[in-house]
Formats: C-alpha cells, structure tokens, sequence
C-alpha cells in the first residue's frame, strides 16, 4: 500500500512551489544544486497535483537511475511511476526530466530564426558555428535561458525547476540574454559585415580595422564576417527573443533560490551571488543552506564532557559509571579520548557553520538548513526525505 | 614521479567545483617558494579565492609578491591582450584599448578559442620567457577545462595563416612537453568528485595534449577507530551506556559516530579512485584542515601537509 509522505512545507519553499511557475536554482559549484532541484520537483509532485519539470545542465547519471530513467537526455522524460512505487510514494503530479543539449538547442534556434532553410543550413556548415554552440562557454547559459523560455511558452508545465549552467562567473548566465541583444545590436557587428554592404569601409573604422587584421589575420577575420553576414538574418528574432527571455526573468512568476553550504569559499561566492541577483531586480526568495551538521553538537554538555575526557586521567572519572564490562575494555581510554576529539572537531565545523547561516538570515531572504546526508542519493526515496528536510529548522 | 611534481614548469589545476582547487594551488605555490622556487600562481576565473587565501586583497592582471618568492596575479583578458599587442604583435602602447577590447569580446563570442588563448597563452609566455620558475593555474572547473586547454588548437584549425597561427606552434610545444607542463586534478573523498575526476583524467588524455601529473585527494579525513576501537566503541553507542556517560553523553558520541561515518565512506570511493587509477597518476592525499580553513595560516599547513606528500 504506497504512502504519501506529506512533506508539511509550510514555508517559502512550499509557497514558490505553489505559487510560481519558474523556480531558478543557482550557486557555486559543488554544493548539491542539482539534487535539491530534483528533490524540490519530487516535493512538488508529492504535493500538488502539477506537471512539474526538472531542467538540469547536469548529466548526473547516478541520479538518472535514481529516478528510474536511463538516462537524462535534451528530450523531456517523464520519471516512471515504477520509480515513485518503489519507493512506497504516490505523487500526485507528474514528474518531468529534461537535460539541456547546447548543441541541439543551438539548431533548433537557428532553424527557428534563420529566413529561409539555405540560410539555417549555410550558418550550420560554416566553421564558425560548430564553435559558437560547441565550445564558447556562455552560449551555454544563454541557450539554457532560450530553452526555459521555449518549454514556459509552450504551456506544458505548472512549474519548471531550472538548475544553472556551472558558469565560470556565476552571473554570466543572468546576463545572457542582454548580452546577446547588445551583440546583435552592436557597431563591430555593423563594421564587420560592413564590406558586404559597401565597397567603402568608413576612414573612422580603418585604424581599427588594420590592428584587428594584424592580430588576428585577415582571412579569420573574412570568415567571421562571412559567418555574421549570415547570422545576421537572424537579428530581430534574436533580440525579440533575448528581450523576452530578459523579461520572463523578471517576471512576478519567476523566482530565484541561491544554494550553498556552508563553508568560506561556497558561501562567499553565494553571497557575491545574492548581491548580484538583487541588483539585477531578480526575485531572490529563499536560500538554501545545504549539508549542515546536526544542532546536538551545539550541546553545552557534550563540550563540557569532551573537555573533562581530554584532561589526564578523565577517562577513569566517567568510566567509572559505565557498566563493568565495558570499563575493562582496555581500549577504553583511547576510545572515549578519539569521540572526544571528533566531537570537538565538529563542534568547531558546526559553529562555523552558524555564523554562515547568521549571515544567510541577515539578507532578509528565506534560509531553509538541509542536514548533512551521509551518503550521496541513490533513489527517490531519499530525494523525498531531503525534500522533506527542506524546512528550517535551524543550526 | 611525485617528487617531481614541483619541476615542473606549468601546472594547471582543476577539478570538480567546491573541492578546495584554489587551496591546493596557493598550497603548491607556497611549498615551491619555500623550496626556493620564483613562483607565479594565478586563477583564472575572478572569483577572487586566492587573493582570500594569500590575504592579500583583490588580485590584479600584473602579478604582485604575496608571500616571499610567491607572486599572484587574476587573469583578465583585455589587459593579457594589452600586454601580446605591446610584446608580440609589437603594435605601439595603446592608450584607449576600448573599442578593441569589444572587438576582442565579440570575436570571442565568433571563435572562442581567441578568449582562451589570451589565458593560456599568457601562462605559456611566462613559462617561455622565464620569468618564473613554476606557473600554477587554478583553472576553470572541470566542465571548461578541456575547451581551455585545446584554445590553442581549436584556434589552428580555425585559422589557416596569419599571425595567431604563428604562435599557436609554440605554444603547443611547451603544453605538449610532460617535463614541463601538466595538470593537477583535485578531489575530494566523496562519490561525485571522485566520479568526475575519473572521467576528467579520461578526457584529459583523450583530448587534449597535457598530461595529468598527480590526483590530489584534499580533505582526507584521519582514521578515527581501529578494527579493536571500532568493537568497543559500538559498545559506548548502545543507549544504555550512552546515558552513562552522563550529560552530552549522547551528543558526544553521536559526533563520533557522525565522524566515523564520513570517514568510512570517503574511503569507500578512495579505494574506489585508487583501484581504478590503477596506479597512472600519482595520488597525493591532504588531510582535513578542522580548525583553519582558509587565510594564510590554513595555506602555510596546506603547504606543510602537501611537503610531508611530495
């Protein structure tokens, strides 16, 4: 008989997921982006009886098989209703997987914006445009973006979680969009393709232009142009596009959540990012504070029992009250003095800790503390319980 | 081979993101200088770790010493193409770089390579010129790392003649040489990193021309029981003999019990990481900083447990 695990989020977790129809989970590298956005989809199926999915840039294949699919692909992918019975767990909704393909969005794009199939296929074979897609690193986050918007337009979905290109400055991709409308829009564009437009290169531009060759060769430079000749046919619904993107962003619907855990280096690149999403007039609601160690190590009583196990001759004191057998342990002492180190070892990581936290809280955004899970999560069961623990409850 | 880890004259260092890239490469550079070595560590992507690490401020383009014989910089494009037009292209000091600068940001966008290759080639041109005797690179994390690497290559196939092309040969010689340049892939104990460290080595050797020069495991946490502790410490976890040991009794051992796990489970994968190795790159383990965890006396015991390594 399956069970529904309420998962009681009576918080601003429970209410994005409610309420909005685009939740963006961003943060530093390495702190469980991913699978919170997974367990924040499992949370919302649990729940509510929504079509909900999952964007990820991150082909994690463990948690494809944790959630019963192959693996995660451009193609959008219900999870399996077997995966949800095996875990003893019935949503209510539909859960949704969806990995984003840079190159395979790129092509939809241009066949999309392109005038005329010559032309989408002429952009394709040039040389150029296997770089752009494939290799230039912030078209992935600009295509992550045009990819959201494209499923948001199509209705498919209540909600859409969508986890961040790993970007090497973690604002890039917010700014993407802009950036690509500036592109389009720019005078180099126009002075590049501008030979194709006149025999005459206007005298302004001509000093400008001999550096360019110098450093980078005139035949490079020819296929670029030739490159953005083409490109260029794509311009307005490009920077329509980009626009829109930009707009959907800001959009009452949209809401953004900032993960981290709890460590220096993590949790100063977050802050940097909270800065940089409040700035920009994103709708930053909560701040997820992942892998955070229990609050028992914050006991008064425990620090005191640790001290009194590391002072010579402590041991005997407290074994004292232990049942016979085990104070004859001859490894007692050293037992009890190695659980007394680690417990003050913690106890100094869990502090720490707090004042991370302190730090979350002091920025008026929801802060909701995820536990340390030991083990790393190997089906939904265990996302339901981390969607679970997505409460505050606090260090 | 570990005891040459620090003859080399590049050392790019990479890995998973949130596994301490940036400590390990402050780390090194600090050991190096110590051993006497002129040593530049840089980072690529302004996130401003190492300047945390060195306490030294916000690092700029030109390097500066932040600790004796450890000179640091951050890597800006616009000022490392500043600097090749000055050295290379012998084009004459330029004072408004603007309109070029946005020239170089959209060509970027056409043909990535010419982005990277301001970065890398930057570090080749040090090494080449001698200005120091090891550059350490705390690089882009693994998912970029092997477009970085190739910059120079993805830039050849693109460009048939003219002045890019001519420095891409040497460049190319100075990356491809596994006495001079190599990477240093970071890990931590736990199951992701040490995935992705496995298919980041892979990649490394199929598709790009550096070698990988050692695994480092950071955050290797110490041995807490033995097999005979292990026996009687289950015995303290029974809930009896728990409340025995008086207030916090419980507290205490769950922290050990908290600790123990961790423990057992990063060897779990470092077994894992080490079997499937199978003994090709050298692992080098760093153990667990608890009390500091960054700032200039964490580095100085970074460099003091790498040392007692390599």
């Amino acid at each position: 008989m399956p069970t529904v695990l309420p998962t009681a989020l009576p918080t601003v977790l429970s209410t994005m997921l409610t309420t909005r129809e685009i939740i963006v989970v961003c943060g530093p590298g390495g702190v469980g982006k991913t699978t919170t956005a997974a367990a924040m989809g499992v949370a919302a199926v649990l729940d509510h009886d929504a079509r909900v999915l999952v964007l990820t840039v991150d082909p994690a294949r463990r948690l494809a098989t944790a959630l019963g699919l192959e693996a995660i692909g451009n193609t959008e992918t219900p999870v399996p209703t077997n995966a949800f019975e095996n875990a003893n767990l019935k949503p209510r909704g539909e859960l949704w997987f969806a990995m984003l393909d840079t190159k395979k969005s790129w092509d939809d794009l241009v066949q999309r914006h392109a005038p005329d199939a010559a032309t989408a296929q002429a952009i394709k074979a040039n040389p150029l445009y296997d770089n752009i897609t494939g290799r230039f690193v912030q078209s992935h986050d600009y295509i992550a973006m045009e990819r959201l918007y494209e499923i948001h337009l199509s209705g498919r979905y209540d909600l859409i979680i969508v986890d961040t290109p790993p970007s090497r400055n973690a604002i890039d991709f917010l700014d993407a969009p802009e950036r690509m409308a500036d592109f389009f829009s720019s005078r180099f564009l126009r002075w590049l393709i501008a030979p194709y437009r006149s025999k005459f290169v206007s005298m302004a531009s001509r000093p400008f232009m001999q550096l360019a060759d110098r450093v980078l060769g005139s035949d490079f430079l020819q296929q670029i142009a030739d490159f953005f000749v083409l490109f260029q046919t794509m311009y307005d619904g490009f920077v329509e596009r980009a626009t829109a993107v930009d707009r959907l962003l800001h959009d009452r619907r949209t809401d953004f959540v900032v993960v981290s855990t709890l460590e220096t280096a993590p949790a100063s690149e977050a802050s940097f990012f909270i800065d940089a999403l409040t700035k920009r007039g994103f709708s930053l609601r909560a701040i997820v504070a992942n892998k955070c160690l229990p609050s028992s190590l914050a006991s008064a009583d425990a620090a005191r029992l640790a001290r009194s196990l590391l002072k010579p001759g402590g041991v005997d004191a407290i074994a004292a009250a232990l049942d016979k057998a085990t104070a004859a342990e001859p490894l007692l002492e050293s037992v009890l003095v190695s659980a007394a180190m680690n417990f003050e070892r913690l106890a100094i990581t869990a502090t720490k800790q707090r004042d991370l936290l302190r730090a979350f809280e002091r920025t008026g955004a929801g802060v909701t503390s995820v536990p340390l899970q030991l083990n790393d999560v190997h089906d939904i069961g265990q996302l339901a319980q981390l969607a679970q623990s997505l409460n505050p409850q606090h260090l | 081979m570990l005891n040459q880890l620090l003859d080399h004259r590049l050392l790019f260092v990479t890995g998973k993101g949130g596994v301490g890239k940036s400590t390990i490469t402050a780390g090194l550079g600090l050991l190096a200088a110590q051993r006497g070595k002129r040593v530049l560590v840089a980072e690529v992507d302004a996130k401003g770790d190492l300047g945390r690490l060195f306490e030294s401020g916000p690092l700029k383009f030109n390097a500066r010493e932040v600790q004796p014989g450890v000179f640091a910089m951050a890597m800006q494009t616009e000022d490392s193409l500043r600097e090749y037009l000055r050295v290379q292209a012998k084009v004459p000091f330029i004072v408004k770089l603007g309109p070029l600068a946005r020239t170089l940001d959209f060509v970027a966008s056409a043909a990535p390579g010419v982005r990277e290759i301001l970065t890398i080639g930057k570090f080749a041109w040090e090494v080449r010129e001698r200005h120091y005797d090891l550059v350490i690179v705390d690089c882009a994390a693994s998912g970029h790392i092997v477009s970085q690497l190739n910059a120079h290559r993805a830039i050849d196939s693109l460009v048939g003649l003219g002045p890019v092309k001519k420095q891409t040969q040497w460049m190319s010689d100075i990356l491809s040489d596994p006495a001079i340049t190599g990477t240093v892939v970071v890990t931590t104990g736990e199951e992701m990193p040490v995935t992705e460290t496995l298919e980041l080595v892979a990649k490394l050797r199929a598709e790009t021309e550096i070698s990988v020069s050692a695994v480092m495991v950071n955050r290797v946490l110490p041995a807490i029981f033995n097999r005979d502790e292990a026996r009687v410490f289950e015995r303290l976890q029974r809930p009896a003999t728990q409340k025995k040991l008086g207030p916090g009794g419980v507290e205490l051992v769950t922290a050990a019990m908290i600790a123990d796990t961790m423990r057992e489970s990063r060897s779990v994968q470092m077994a894992r990481l080490t079997q499937e190795l199978e003994g090709s790159v050298p692992m080098v383990l760093v153990p667990e900083l608890f009390r500091a965890d960054h700032g200039l006396r964490a580095l100085h015991k970074i460099a003091d447990l790498i040392g007692e390594e390599i």
